[in-house]
């Protein structure tokens, strides 16, 4: 008898391969073969296959590619087409946007304009990514939910790198392709905008963000705990109750006083998880555009609290001798 | 550092990574010693690694001073032919200054660093210049920069601490080698950066900040836009400078800045007033003095593009808040203050 009781997947079924549900309208034929791979059945379902990429899929492969080549590439000539450096350094390597005083128009190409290809590939390759996903769920009679969800994600990707950046009339505001770089932009933008902690919309998105990781570990540590129970088919039972539900139920209900269902649990994962990107887009949006500084902003409006001064007045010193710093 | 440059013109990434390689590494593992530094539970600490501060506790040691003598007795420009700057002084204080100097600067080398011992009052080696320029210096910054160091002062101790050349100097650093034109700019970041702790900011924020004389405030005085330009960009730049000055002082962001608002000065630990007194010291120290040394120094001591050394926060303090924390060693070489000297120039 399988026992489920397990934080790490202990029975690995093998059966016959299956290349999944007999389709009407399928574009392509499934390409390949499938296989068992026993590694990956030790995380999740051990087949791999069949795949399906279809016209957009090749498409945004190929922009994607190109992308993360052209990125690449100017990584490697940073460092003199050095591969020792170029390993040494990755995570320092960037390719950075325009000077801001490029404003809107199509950058030299080594100040900016590889940025400008690479942004564009990437972001024709999601875009197409996206109606792959989507495409995908309808041609199995799937609702668009994971389609939805992808493009609360992508919301967020685009006000980086498009929206908010038009609206400010320069790509020079916007994000670097580089793992530090893009950390110290981030970094930078909270600096320059008077703190990013008092924006509401991006105390919002990380109360989604440790919401769903909170909603996450209560979700699959309440399935896991019913297991034994038969829990684990949970869909099953939203509609004919088991004992497993009515455990995790009362489980709940002594510990919190109320308790999810096993369907709408689902719903309060999803909409956490979509409400992070998209609330932090909005207060990505308004930064710089509405509001310039978040900080003041919040202390005009009672947000930001005052604490004792504990040392003297501090007064600027470049008020004092009419300098410009 | 001279040595340090010369790998930087021959293949800046190729030294960076010689440099990454070979200094000594850092001890940073816990348990660190946390020090409030403001209002409770604003997070206004400093977090100090007890492990580095004992090593530096030896570097920050004064040396003793040399026995105090009269002030009277005929003069130094009595007594010795061509001194320029410390003529006033008693030919036994001169003595005394002199010897204190070689202590301070050339203990190896000896009085010959600077002086010709055949004709000790020619100025044939380039040095003497040097070392004329920096006592003018030295008292300059003792007579008007007490906003940034106080009564404490300095003296040539404070940067050379033993070594001819002081330990942190810096130069400019010579544009990216580039493989062709066309790909690959890396924006003047985005490598290891010795000035910015080897972070990824901006490589060399020392030449827009401490020689010439870019906008280092990038936030705005309104909540809502009100025609404040400043870019990510430059805040990345700024970042780079302050980088280099908590890296300098071995001090958090909080030493000077209640890190709610790094612009607002009302809420700021007054430690930030020194050092924005210290960055307009370093410019000035570097255009006034270093800069106009350019073509007394020989080409070894240069930097990749010809630039002479100059100083950073990090020349003085050394990776400590005061430099040797504080201790006044002025107080035993009235000499190097001179306030008659600004009349004088």
């Amino acid at each position: 008898m399988a026992d489920y009781q397990n934080l790490f997947t202990a029975v690995q079924v093998t059966g016959p391969l299956h290349h999944g549900i007999e389709q009407k309208n399928a574009l392509s034929p499934r390409t390949g073969e499938p296989w068992l791979w026993h590694l990956a059945g030790r995380l999740g379902n051990a087949q791999i296959g069949p795949f399906y990429l279809g016209g957009l899929g090749i498409m945004s492969v190929m922009f994607g590619t190109f992308a993360f080549v052209t990125i690449g590439f100017n990584m490697l000539a940073s460092v003199q087409w050095d591969p020792v450096q170029f390993v040494r350094q990755l995570l320092w390597l960037s390719l950075d946007p325009p000077a801001p005083g490029n404003g809107l128009g199509l950058a030299p190409l080594n100040q900016g304009g590889w940025w400008q290809i690479a942004g564009t590939s990437l972001t024709i390759s999601i875009l197409l990514w996206w109606a792959n996903v989507y495409r995908r769920a309808r041609a199995l009679g799937l609702g668009t939910h994971v389609a939805w969800a992808f493009a609360a994600a992508i919301w967020l990707f685009l006000v980086l790198g498009l929206f908010r950046p038009v609206l400010m009339g320069t790509w020079g505001e916007s994000v670097p392709f580089g793992i530090f770089s893009h950390l110290d932009w981030t970094a930078a933008f909270s600096l320059r905008y008077g703190n990013l902690f008092y924006n509401p919309f991006h105390a919002l998105s990380i109360a989604f963000l440790y919401g769903s990781v909170l909603l996450f570990a209560m979700h699959g540590g309440t399935i896991l705990a019913v297991g034994r129970y038969g829990g684990e088919r949970e869909i099953e039972q939203i509609i004919d109750r088991g004992t497993a539900t009515e455990r995790a139920a009362l489980f709940w209900r002594w510990t919190m006083g109320f308790n999810a269902t096993m369907e709408s649990i689902h719903r309060w994962a999803w909409w956490f998880a979509v409400l992070c990107p998209l609330t932090g887009g909005i207060g990505i949006l308004l930064t710089g555009t509405v509001v310039d500084n978040w900080y003041l902003w919040a202390v005009k409006h009672g947000v930001a609290p005052p604490y004792p001064q504990v040392w003297g007045p501090i007064v600027d010193p470049a008020t004092l001798q009419g300098a410009k710093p | 550092m001279i040595n340090r440059s010369l790998k930087l013109a021959s293949s800046l990434a190729l030294s960076l990574i010689m440099l990454a390689g070979c200094k000594e590494p850092p001890i940073e593992r816990i348990p660190m010693d946390s020090v409030q530094h403001g209002y409770r539970g604003t997070g206004m600490v400093q977090v100090y690694n007890p492990r580095i501060l004992e090593k530096q506790d030896a570097l920050n040691t004064a040396p003793p001073a040399l026995p105090a003598v009269p002030d009277d007795g005929p003069t130094a420009k009595q007594s010795y032919q061509n001194v320029q700057v410390l003529g006033d002084l008693s030919q036994g204080q001169f003595v005394r200054l002199m010897t204190a100097i070689t202590a301070w600067v050339s203990p190896k080398e000896g009085c010959a660093y600077c002086h010709n011992v055949q004709n000790w009052a020619e100025d044939s080696k380039y040095t003497k210049i040097v070392a004329r320029k920096m006592i003018e210096m030295t008292r300059h910054v003792n007579s008007n920069w007490q906003q940034h160091v106080n009564n404490t002062g300095v003296t040539c101790y404070t940067c050379h601490r033993g070594n001819p050349v002081p330990a942190q100097v810096w130069f400019t650093l010579p544009p990216q080698a580039k493989g062709s034109d066309f790909i690959g700019d890396n924006a003047g970041q985005n490598t290891p950066g010795e000035y910015v702790n080897l972070s990824s900011l901006p490589t060399d924020p020392l030449t827009p900040y401490l020689l010439e004389d870019k906008p280092i405030r990038v936030n705005g005085p309104t909540p809502l836009p009100s025609g404040n330009r400043h870019s990510i960009k430059q805040a990345e730049w700024t970042y780079g400078l302050m980088t280099h000055m908590s890296n300098s002082l071995g001090v958090n962001c909080t030493y000077c800045h209640n890190t709610r608002s790094f612009q607002s000065w009302k809420e700021s630990p007054p430690q930030r007033v020194t050092a924005w007194h210290g960055i307009r010291m370093a410019r000035e120290v570097n255009n006034e003095y270093m800069v106009p040394l350019t073509d007394t120094f020989p080409v070894e001591r240069k930097g990749a593009l010809g630039d002479v050394a100059k100083v950073n926060c990090a020349t003085c303090h050394q990776g400590a808040y005061k430099p040797l924390y504080g201790y006044p060693m002025i107080k035993d070489h009235p000499e190097l203050v001179a306030a008659k000297q600004v009349a004088a120039k």
